[in-house]
């Protein structure tokens, strides 16, 4: 039990997972982002495992501290989260359009409408 | 050891948001659930001693996004059609990516080990010189601002793009409804 070993990168896969699931499988286009937040936060999770060292400390440099963890995922990880939240809010934004151009934002029903659009013209 | 416990209960904890997300279908629900995953994975990454990365993350992840995808729900509407949960393709789908997902990391180095491939090189270079070279403390703040520089430039394009993108989207139509006010008056 001291050693983790690969469980963290099988239980952040797992939750990787689930967020794929919720994007693939959900018509409603707020819950396909949402299910967007969880695979990121995985990732980022999964970056963050990467750069930890057993018995370092955070990369704040000290005379009292010889070993630290790796700065390198952090700083990749601080910039994926403010562009993961900038994405967030174009779809967003599209979500609102969508909705007030159909009145729905399910998938399934937006296709409906398309359909009945097309079949006079 | 207690570190090693800790890790493994907030992640447990994740499992059970991120499967609570999916079988929600009040989505003002799912997203307050989005926003404690988010907090959650802050405290997972103060255990893994990436505290810049939990501020960010509390700040945008568990604040900004969960603001925003209230807002979004403000305008449109906060249930979900029922639909049923299980789908059988979409399963086997996952099933098998994450699958392959776990072979790619069976030749992985574990968990905190000192000596895998990622630690031996420039990071070394960044702990041992930033000091010198760049000034603070703080090594993710001189690997930010002066060493990939150019990537924040990169992030800050970004959000610029994403930015417009959203006053493109919204900002149109308000102004058509406006325009139409008159015409009527």
């Amino acid at each position: 039990m001291a050693s983790l070993g690969l469980y963290n990168y099988w239980l952040v896969i797992a939750l990787m997972m689930i967020g794929f699931y919720i994007v693939i499988t959900s018509p409603n286009l707020v819950k396909k982002i949402i299910g967007l937040n969880i695979f990121q936060a995985s990732v980022f999770v999964l970056y963050i495992t990467m750069g930890k060292i057993i018995g370092g400390s955070a990369p704040i440099l000290s005379d009292q501290i010889a070993v630290y963890s790796n700065p390198l995922p952090h700083v990749l990880i601080l910039t994926a989260i403010v562009v993961g939240v900038a994405t967030t809010a174009v779809g967003l934004s599209l979500v609102v359009r969508i909705y007030a151009a159909y009145g729905t934002m399910e998938e399934d029903e937006i296709e409906k409408i398309e359909a009945q659009e097309e079949v006079p013209t | 050891m207690i570190e090693a416990l800790i890790d493994e209960a907030i992640l447990g904890l994740m499992l059970v948001i991120a499967i609570g997300v999916l079988y929600w279908r009040n989505l003002f629900a799912a997203a307050m659930l989005t926003s404690i995953y988010s907090l959650l994975a802050a405290a997972l990454f103060v255990v893994m001693d990436a505290v810049d990365v939990a501020f960010t993350e509390a700040a945008v992840g568990a604040g900004i996004s969960i603001i925003l995808t209230l807002g979004t729900l403000a305008l449109t509407c906060g249930e979900q059609k029922p639909r049923p949960v299980f789908v059988l393709g979409p399963f086997l789908l996952v099933l098998l990516t994450g699958a392959v997902l776990i072979y790619g990391t069976l030749d992985m180095p574990d968990y905190g080990d000192a000596l895998a491939p990622i630690h031996s090189h420039v990071a070394p270079r960044y702990l041992e010189e930033s000091r010198g070279e760049v000034g603070p403390p703080n090594v993710v703040t001189s690997v930010l601002a002066s060493y990939r520089g150019y990537d924040t430039l990169g992030e800050t394009v970004v959000i610029f793009t994403a930015g417009i993108g959203v006053f493109a989207l919204l900002g149109h139509g308000r102004r058509r409804g406006k325009v139409v006010a008159k015409e009527e008056v």
